[in-house]
């Protein structure tokens, strides 16, 4: 293998690694705040992706990607407030197949809204064809921003956890409700906003990944399930290292393609899921004793 | 400050409490004793709006409460320090203060540094520890943590769940003197305890409670002098 060719399975691994990343963290916000899993969460990708494309008929691409990823956070809102808010005591089955009603509903929604068409936005900067060289290999512009913005959307997460009131009362919530409540938080509006956190940094990722992977109704399964495998990989609940398992994911996906059939690409996250669930359930980076206390 | 009358509540069809009434005065400490499953945690669970109560009333400051959210009642002044005190583990000591700062209302929200360095001052050892994750402190310093997370919020009337249980007896007196501060410096608490002895000694009134229901009342004395209370909680083998 050339270094040029190594370069560009190694650029190509890192952007769909840091979508990954960004789908892992977007179920790891809500499990954190609730202790479920959104099965919907690819769908927030894909309505990010979908509606830029619809507004970017009235609006300039800034404008058009703000309101996608401003409507998305409102729907992840009305999903919680909707169908979630309102359970008392739900047990883990009960969400899964809720949120997985969910994911159904939103896709055949979008069928019905954008038919089974793939739709793309434009490039951000030059087209399909531009490129720059990136230690002697040629990548698009467009690589870079996916892999730029994924990564300023996890600073942000980071500095908003850690540095303000709102985050360290997300955090209290997930760490103890009951002593939360007993703080004076309302663990229910702490809810709605994982949802909203949730669904917006979904719908981000969706827009500025849609110039390369393209956005169709049904990619949001694909995503979950990659997603998923992620969040898994490095410990339900744990963002940082999610962002380390979508890399190692992406690379290897990509890597994989000199290997095996491209057709078999998607086979690989499935494996390793499986893998990961049987060997080391509470994930590469988890410890065993967190895993123990999560009922999932 | 609190007024309590024939309060009835449970889990689901398990109904717990029956008809209980009491009351806690300003600048009392009232200790509620009773033996494991009497209900104790029940009770401070429902004044704070953990579990709604199906009848009866709770005012507290002559407000009803009985029905107000969880979250809202620490900003009317009331607050517990939970059973097993379940202190933000993955978090660090400071940021414990500061959640227990959440229930100030707007403008005291700059008082927040002066809370936080009394907290301190109240519990040095945790000024030692601040950059701590809660989780890796001692029972007893978790304990501290608790109460002070607890005082952050400046309450009118504090709730304290079995401080005492778990920890080693020279904790215990420290936890147990800490409470006596606490009512000289103006605070009102409300304590439930096993340990029967320690909690009448420094109380000023108390209640005894049997399966759900209030069986004795009065001052701490009376009840220390009284023989039922002696031979079921005080009896000379230790009530751990
Ligand atoms: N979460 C719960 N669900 C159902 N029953 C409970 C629950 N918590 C406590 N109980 C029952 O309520 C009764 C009183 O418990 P509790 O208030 O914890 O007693 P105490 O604090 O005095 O030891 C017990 O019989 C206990 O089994
Ligand atoms: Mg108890």
């Amino acid at each position: 293998m050339t270094v040029e060719l190594f370069i560009q399975y190694l650029v190509a691994g890192i952007t769909y690694g840091s979508i990954y990343a960004i789908v892992a963290i977007g179920f790891n916000i809500i499990y954190n705040t609730t202790g479920i899993i959104n099965f919907a969460q690819g769908e927030f990708v894909m309505l990010g992706g979908m509606l830029s494309i619809t507004f970017l008929q009235l609006l300039p691409l800034p404008a058009a990607i703000a309101l996608a990823v401003l409507c998305t956070m409102a729907i992840g809102a009305a999903i919680e407030m909707l169908f979630i808010r309102w359970l008392v005591n739900p047990g883990v089955l009960r969400m899964i197949i809720i949120t997985i009603g969910l994911s159904i509903l939103i896709r055949e929604a979008a069928l019905h809204i954008w038919g089974d068409n793939v739709h793309s936005l434009p490039y951000f900067i030059g087209n399909e064809v531009s490129t720059i060289a990136v230690l002697g290999a040629r990548v698009s512009p467009q690589v870079l921003w996916v892999i730029g913005v994924c990564a300023l959307m996890v600073v942000f997460l980071n500095v908003f956890f850690q540095a303000t009131s709102v985050g360290r009362e997300m955090r209290a919530c997930a760490a103890n409700r009951t002593a939360a409540i007993l703080c004076g938080i309302d663990t229910r509006n702490m809810v709605t906003l994982s949802f909203v956190l949730s669904a917006g940094i979904g719908a981000l990722a969706g827009a500025v990944m849609s110039p390369i992977t393209y956005t169709q109704y049904d990619i949001g399964t694909g995503l979950a399930i990659k997603g998923f495998t992620v969040a898994i990989l490095g410990g339900l609940g744990n963002s940082l290292a999610a962002v380390a398992a979508g890399l190692l994911l992406g690379i290897i996906e990509a890597f994989s393609v000199s290997i095996v059939p491209l057709a078999f690409q998607d086979a690989i996250s499935i494996a390793i899921l499986l893998v990961i669930l049987f060997v080391r359930p509470h994930g590469l980076f988890g410890s065993s004793a967190a895993a123990g206390l999560k009922e999932f | 400050m609190l007024r309590i009358r024939n309060l009835e509540a449970g889990y689901g069809r398990l109904r717990v409490l029956k008809n209980i009434s009491m009351h806690v005065k300003a600048g009392e400490i009232v200790t509620i004793i009773g033996a494991n499953g009497a209900g104790k945690t029940t009770l401070l669970s429902t004044i704070a709006g953990l579990i709604r109560a199906t009848s009866g009333e709770i005012r507290f400051r002559d407000q009803e409460i009985t029905r107000m959210p969880a979250a809202k009642i620490p900003r009317q002044g009331c607050v517990m320090v939970p059973e097993g005190r379940q202190v933000f583990a993955s978090m660090t000591v400071e940021e414990n203060l500061l959640l227990g700062g959440r229930a100030l209302e707007g403008g005291a929200k700059k008082e927040l540094p002066a809370l936080l360095a009394r907290q301190y001052e109240m519990f040095p050892i945790l000024r030692d520890r601040r950059a701590q994750l809660a989780g890796t402190l001692s029972g007893g310093e978790q304990q501290m943590l608790a109460m002070g997370r607890a005082l952050m919020s400046r309450p009118s009337l504090v709730m304290m769940d079995e401080p005492s249980t778990g920890l080693a007896p020279l904790i215990v007196r420290d936890i147990f003197q800490i409470i006596v501060r606490l009512r000289e410096e103006g605070n009102t608490v409300l304590l439930v305890e096993q340990n029967a002895k320690a909690a009448l000694g420094i109380a000023d009134r108390g209640y005894v409670l049997e399966t759900g229901k209030v069986i004795i009342q009065g001052p701490a004395e009376d009840l220390l002098a009284n023989a039922d209370v002696q031979r079921a909680y005080l009896g000379r083998e230790k009530i751990e």
